[in-house]
């Protein structure tokens, strides 16, 4: 589990993230929403100790992030960023590969090697893998960047906006595969998402953040409401229920 | 290409440059042990060899790393300030300490070169616009500035003549004696070597570091510490190189991509080729007289940098 304690993020002195406590639970998809500016991103990078916090505390598996071994940590959890291009030449397999890191520290062996074979298979890159990550479309290098995260085998998978630059096909297909991770191999996946039908449809838990305080943290149904969303976005909403599952309009 | 294939090219050329030279030694004289020829051989044609295979690894290798920390494939020891600032402290080692010797000079113009970098790498950082063009002239724009520095305070020491002569890049006057300060580079190469793996992932960024677990921060200053001294090392025994920091890792990686653990290996090999095939060259045009390596490589190298630019162009 994941918990968070009176959490703080200063810049300037602007609180971008103010004050905040949760509890993320194993073995779900947790999704983070709200408008732009809401600390969703930023909490999500204190999480998974990309940016220091200004205070509070954060428990991962009981233990505070800053207690953590750097390398332990990378075993534990693991986290993408939404700037999916980075400038470098790697075939899929070598970034793949690179997943295994925390464990190897680049030396791979036999073991590292079946952890990597798993992940391009399961993420179906098989036909791919020897080709230059810019030769990819945008969906497939984001399943490229995830099988390198499921290569890591890490127990929580942190997303900030997997779904940006991707069209509708592509969309669903991640998102089925998060959904895979969490049902399947039992990961706990937690995302930064805009799409508020993607996070209704896929995901357990919502936590509705605004002016860097949660707004509510629940079951995804209790939060997707027409009274608690116009509270976070101030947009009138319509909900419809489509096969149990809350789809929402905004106009 | 196969490493083996440049293996077999590096010795082939290692041949040609020890038994061609303005004293024609033939195998038989070294066999028969005549005095001179052996003399000859042991005292300039090896150290210049071995000074030149070393120079070239190390200098391309250097130019490997810089262009993965940097996420830039035109940065360079020579586009990052590195070997301006080492040129630098050369000159302030000269005014401290007057007869200073090789290994004091090295010193200073490493710890110079060492912040001039990490001047560099401080203002990358700052810099929001990352484009692959822009990134190198402001490494450029920064060199000049300490240049100007460096040439200001020569003009004022009255040792314009004395620092000029360390920038060229110059394999004649390498003897027995020399050049030993260059074998501080060859435990660097097997570093880089070592490190390799996290040169690459340091390559990826610095979120990208973090999630792996490598400490960014730690692999970049190794990075800016291997490149500076093997930059300052080759400016005090041989003088400035240029180009071959970017041409040689740039060609490889055409081939085998941004891994650096596969392209590492190419890289230094290719880098001796390079250098060495310069220097032999340097050696026919105007037999018996001789055309400093530095002219020789730059004019090669200007026009595989200018090739590698325009295909850039067309490719995107």
């Amino acid at each position: 589990m994941i918990e968070v304690k009176e959490i703080v993020k200063q810049y300037g002195d602007k609180n971008v993230v103010d004050n905040l406590s949760m509890k993320i639970m194993k073995g779900k998809i947790t999704s983070f929403i709200g408008p732009n500016g809401a600390g969703k991103s930023t909490l999500l990078s204190m999480i998974s100790r990309l940016i220091p916090k200004t205070s509070g505390e954060i428990f991962i598996e009981g233990k505070e992030i800053g207690e953590w071994d750097d390398n332990e940590l990378a075993k534990t959890i693991s986290i993408l960023k939404q700037s999916n291009y980075i400038n470098i030449r790697l075939t899929v397999r070598e970034l793949v590969s690179f997943g295994r890191f925390p464990y190897s520290q680049g030396k791979i062996n036999r073991e590292d090697i079946k952890y990597v074979d798993k992940a391009i298979e399961y993420m179906q890159l098989r036909s791919m893998q020897h080709k230059y990550l810019e030769e990819l479309s945008g969906g497939q290098r984001q399943r490229a960047y995830i099988a390198m995260v499921l290569a890591q085998d890490t127990e929580y998978i942190l997303l900030d906006e997997p779904l940006n630059n991707l069209d509708m096909k592509h969309s669903v297909e991640i998102m089925k595969i998060l959904r895979g991770l969490v049902d399947k191999l039992g990961k706990t996946v937690i995302i930064v998402i805009h799409d508020i039908n993607f996070a209704s449809w896929y995901s357990d838990y919502i936590v509705a953040l605004k002016n860097g305080k949660i707004v509510k943290n629940d079951k995804t149904n209790q939060i997707i409401d027409e009274k608690v969303l116009k509270q976070i976005y101030d947009l009138d909403f319509r909900i419809q229920d489509i096969e149990s599952n809350k789809i929402c309009a905004y106009f | 290409m196969k490493k083996s294939y440049l293996v077999l090219i590096l010795v082939i050329l290692s041949l040609a440059s020890i038994f061609f030279g303005v004293k024609e030694i033939s195998l038989s004289d070294i066999l028969q042990l005549n005095e001179k020829e052996v003399q000859i051989v042991v005292l300039s044609r090896i150290p210049r060899l071995v000074s030149i295979i070393v120079a070239g690894m190390g200098m391309s290798i250097s130019g490997l790393i810089m262009q993965q920390i940097s996420q830039n494939k035109f940065v360079s020891p020579t586009t990052a300030a590195t070997v301006d600032s080492a040129k630098l402290g050369i000159l302030v080692s000269l005014i401290l300490f007057t007869s200073s010797s090789s290994f004091q000079k090295m010193i200073i113009s490493f710890i110079f070169a060492v912040a001039g970098t990490l001047l560099f790498m401080q203002i990358l950082k700052k810099v929001k616009f990352k484009n692959t063009i822009f990134i190198p002239i402001v490494g450029i724009m920064l060199g000049n500035i300490i240049d100007s520095i460096t040439t200001f305070i020569a003009y004022r020491f009255d040792l314009v003549q004395n620092i000029s002569s360390w920038l060229q890049g110059d394999f004649s006057m390498v003897i027995k004696g020399r050049y030993e300060l260059l074998y501080i580079s060859i435990p660097l190469v097997f570093i880089s070597f070592l490190y390799a793996n996290k040169f690459t992932v340091a390559g990826m960024g610095e979120d990208f570091s973090a999630n792996l677990g490598l400490n960014y921060d730690r692999i970049v200053n190794l990075g800016v510490i291997i490149v500076a001294l093997i930059s300052a090392v080759v400016i005090i025994t041989v003088g400035r190189i240029p180009f071959l920091g970017i041409i040689i890792p740039n060609i490889v990686k055409l081939f085998h991509g941004d891994n650096m653990k596969e392209t590492i290996g190419y890289t230094a090999l290719l880098g001796a080729v390079f250098l060495l095939f310069c220097d032999i060259l340097g050696r026919i045009i105007i037999y018996p007289y001789e055309i400093s390596i530095s002219l020789t490589v730059g004019v090669i190298g200007s026009f595989i940098f200018l090739h590698l630019l325009v295909r850039r162009g067309i490719n995107g």
